[in-house]
């Protein structure tokens, strides 16, 4: 059968223009680049015939292509730095971004805690860093055209090195202050030297009324025996269109963390591709996602057992109001020579009201013959019999609906160790749950 | 006090209660006994608001509030109180916030200040000792994996707590040993008041020696069918009830 070629989409010719344009001026090497694009622009943006994207049309979704965001002015950056909110009540070794760019001034690189070694990814880029042959950890993100876009276009980052256990939390911090819509792509690569332990805070924020395009990519690899714990939150403006990845490739008797929370943008896809690379290694990986008017957030998850003897979790929450949509693909991937996988998959989600859709696609791919593996997918109403008894004891009708609904996500959040950051956490979901009564 | 009259209720096209009358004076303790199916269960959680039901006829009157146009939070609020027969499991909501929210809820209600944390907890120390309920089981999430004796140990702290004025104790003594029984007893005879009513609805008369009542009624067909003192549970204990079946025959 002959290939159609179809004809480009405003946004497609866009991202063709924007890369002709700024390929010369992008650092680093530009052969790498030149493939990610060609690659993601001979299927151009994925649409609902493409199989991971059933769910979120890219096509249909991106009408055009924002430009790209210059560097803000220091006062700029300062302003929108100020204004952040985010997990702001956390203790923390602050990395920000404003406009998709390094703010490195606000980096102290003479006072980091001891084991952090940050890098700007520009200079890494233009310099040819060694630590740039360890990005990509995942080689079949490549083929993913999200990812491939972010490759395409990365203009800056940080790359992070974690030697020996560190206590204060790193807080990568992206605020988009631009008044019209600008699109970014950053790139922060984490390198987890082996016995390491980290916490990692992510956080994207940006104003109402914008359309943004953000597209990020987190890459940790995680050494052996390392605890890494990630803590993500989408709280973008609500018209943002986010586009992120979170590649993960664990090391023996690793130990990984992760959460997702999403309460910002018009249209979220959060991909996460898990490796794992050692034995014994184990991932809980989380997501809660609160939606409502007509948000779109999708949670796709590929985790790949590709040694014996390891772990993993995925519990994905999400709540739907009004006539937002939830979409959750979880996929686990266990080869034949992953003896001995346990693996668990759950997602859940809660429609309080008639005009929202939950889309759940769990699928498991499994070669070996002595595993544990087992998903399940749920989508349902608050329970009317819990309402009431709630109510029987003088709870009003929202009231005994916000604890319903806070009790439903913190499942999927309890299992943050800190403090301060769980609490904020709990803290996002009750001022969702305050601005929707 | 309770006033209920000519209450005709019915759940899917189903008649449940067929004109019932009955009245609950102040301070006073009135146990319903009958048979499964007649109606008991549908009274209290049509008393408490629950959704499912359509009143057809009737009234109920508490202190002359009609509870029929009220929400179950906004009865709850006016002092009618429902301990469960089966208490709901509510999982990642501890009991400690559960007991605040809707302790607070109602002080807001009736346009009184908030507990503070400290006047709370000394609140919760008091009256779970009475009920030997032990802390920890406090901290977990309410009614999960409890014992049928925790938790009708535990509705019976809610109602401590809320201090209602109404309430109604849907077959409390289902699921209990002997030694629960007891204490939920004791807890429900230590809340007895000049100004506290209490609805008991049983099958057996062996609550009845534990919480004795001032008044029994018999219902059977979704009314009242006879009406005495505590004498009658005894009768009823004796010759079950076959007599009053036998006039559902008829």
């Amino acid at each position: 059968m002959a290939d159609v070629t179809l004809m480009k989409t405003p946004a497609e010719t866009g991202l063709v223009q924007a890369f002709e344009s700024a390929k010369t001026l992008l650092p680093g090497n530009a052969e790498s680049r030149a493939k990610a694009f060609e690659q993601f622009n001979l299927r151009g943006l994925p649409h609902r015939r493409v199989e991971e994207f059933k769910y979120t049309d890219l096509r249909a979704l991106m009408r055009e292509a924002a430009p790209f965001a210059g560097t803000p002015s220091a006062v700029q950056a300062k302003e929108a730095l100020a204004g952040a909110k985010a997990l702001a009540g956390v203790s923390a070794l602050q990395v920000p971004f404003v406009n998709g760019h390094f703010m490195r001034d606000a980096v102290r690189f003479d006072a980091l805690p001891e084991g952090v070694e940050i890098v700007p990814l520009a200079e890494a880029l233009a310099s040819g860093h060694d630590w740039l042959a360890r990005l990509s950890p995942i080689p079949w993100a490549a083929d993913n055209p999200v990812y491939q876009l972010n490759t395409s276009f990365m203009a800056d980052g940080v790359m992070l090195r974690i030697a020996g256990p560190v206590e204060t939390p790193i807080h990568l911090r992206f605020v988009t202050s631009e008044t019209s819509a600008v699109a970014t792509a950053t790139r922060v690569l984490v390198l987890v030297e082996d016995r390491a332990s980290v916490t990692l805070l992510e956080t994207h924020e940006s104003g109402n009324g914008t359309g943004h395009q953000p597209n990020d990519v987190v890459e940790i690899i995680a050494g052996d025996e390392t605890n890494v714990r990630h803590v993500r939150m989408n709280a973008e403006g609500d018209q943002a269109l986010a586009l992120s990845t979170l590649a993960v490739k664990m090391g023996t008797e690793a130990q990984l963390t992760s959460i997702n929370v999403v309460v910002g943008s018009a249209v979220s896809r959060h991909q996460v591709f898990a490796n794992f690379d050692g034995e014994n290694a184990r991932a809980q990986i989380n997501g809660a996602t609160m939606v409502k008017g007509r948000q779109h957030a999708d949670s796709t998850l590929v985790v790949e057992h590709a040694a014996p003897n390891c772990e993993s979790r995925e519990l994905f929450k999400t709540v739907i109001d009004d006539e937002a949509t939830g979409v959750f693909q979880g996929k686990i991937i266990v080869p034949h020579h992953a003896q001995k996988t346990d693996g668990r998959m759950m997602s859940a989600a809660l429609l309080l009201a008639d005009g929202g859709s939950m889309n759940n696609k769990p699928e498991l791919e499994i070669f070996a013959d002595d595993v544990q593996c087992a998903h399940g997918a749920t989508c349902g109403q608050l329970d009317e019999d819990l309402l009431f008894y709630l109510m029987a004891r003088g709870l009003p009708k929202k009231e005994a609906e916000s604890l319903l609904v806070q009790a439903f996500l913190g499942e999927a959040i309890e299992f943050v160790e800190n403090d301060t950051v769980r609490d904020a956490l709990t803290a996002t979901v009750e001022g969702w749950l305050r601005a929707r009564s | 006090m309770l006033e209920i009259k000519n209450l005709v209720v019915q759940i899917e096209d189903k008649r449940i209660l067929n004109g019932l009358d009955l009245t609950v004076n102040n301070g006073e303790v009135a146990a319903i006994m009958g048979p499964n199916g007649s109606g008991k269960s549908t009274l209290s959680y049509v008393i408490a608001g629950k959704e499912d039901y359509e009143v057809l006829d009737g009234e109920i009157l508490l202190d002359g509030q009609n509870l029929l146009e009220m929400e179950p939070d906004q009865r709850a609020a006016a002092g009618v109180f429902l301990a469960f027969q089966y208490p709901l499991e509510i999982p990642g909501v501890a009991s400690m916030t559960f007991l605040k929210a809707a302790i607070n809820a109602q002080r807001k209600a009736r346009g009184e200040g908030e507990l503070t944390t400290p006047d709370f907890i000394k609140r919760v120390n008091a009256a779970a000792g009475q009920l030997e309920i032990p802390k920890d089981m406090l901290k977990r999430a309410l009614n999960v994996g409890f014992s049928g004796g925790e938790k009708k140990r535990m509705e019976i702290l809610q109602m401590a707590l809320l201090q209602p004025t109404f309430c109604i104790l849907d077959e409390t003594d289902s699921g209990l040993d002997i030694d629960a029984l007891r204490i939920v007893s004791e807890g429900v005879n230590a809340l007895r008041s000049a100004d506290r009513s209490f609805l008991v609805i049983t099958h057996y008369q062996r609550l009845l020696n534990h919480i004795v009542p001032d008044t029994v009624h018999v219902m059977s067909s979704g009314r009242i069918v006879k009406s005495g003192g505590k004498e009658l549970a005894l009768e009823l204990e004796a010759n079950g009830y076959a007599d009053y079946r036998e006039s559902e025959a008829a």
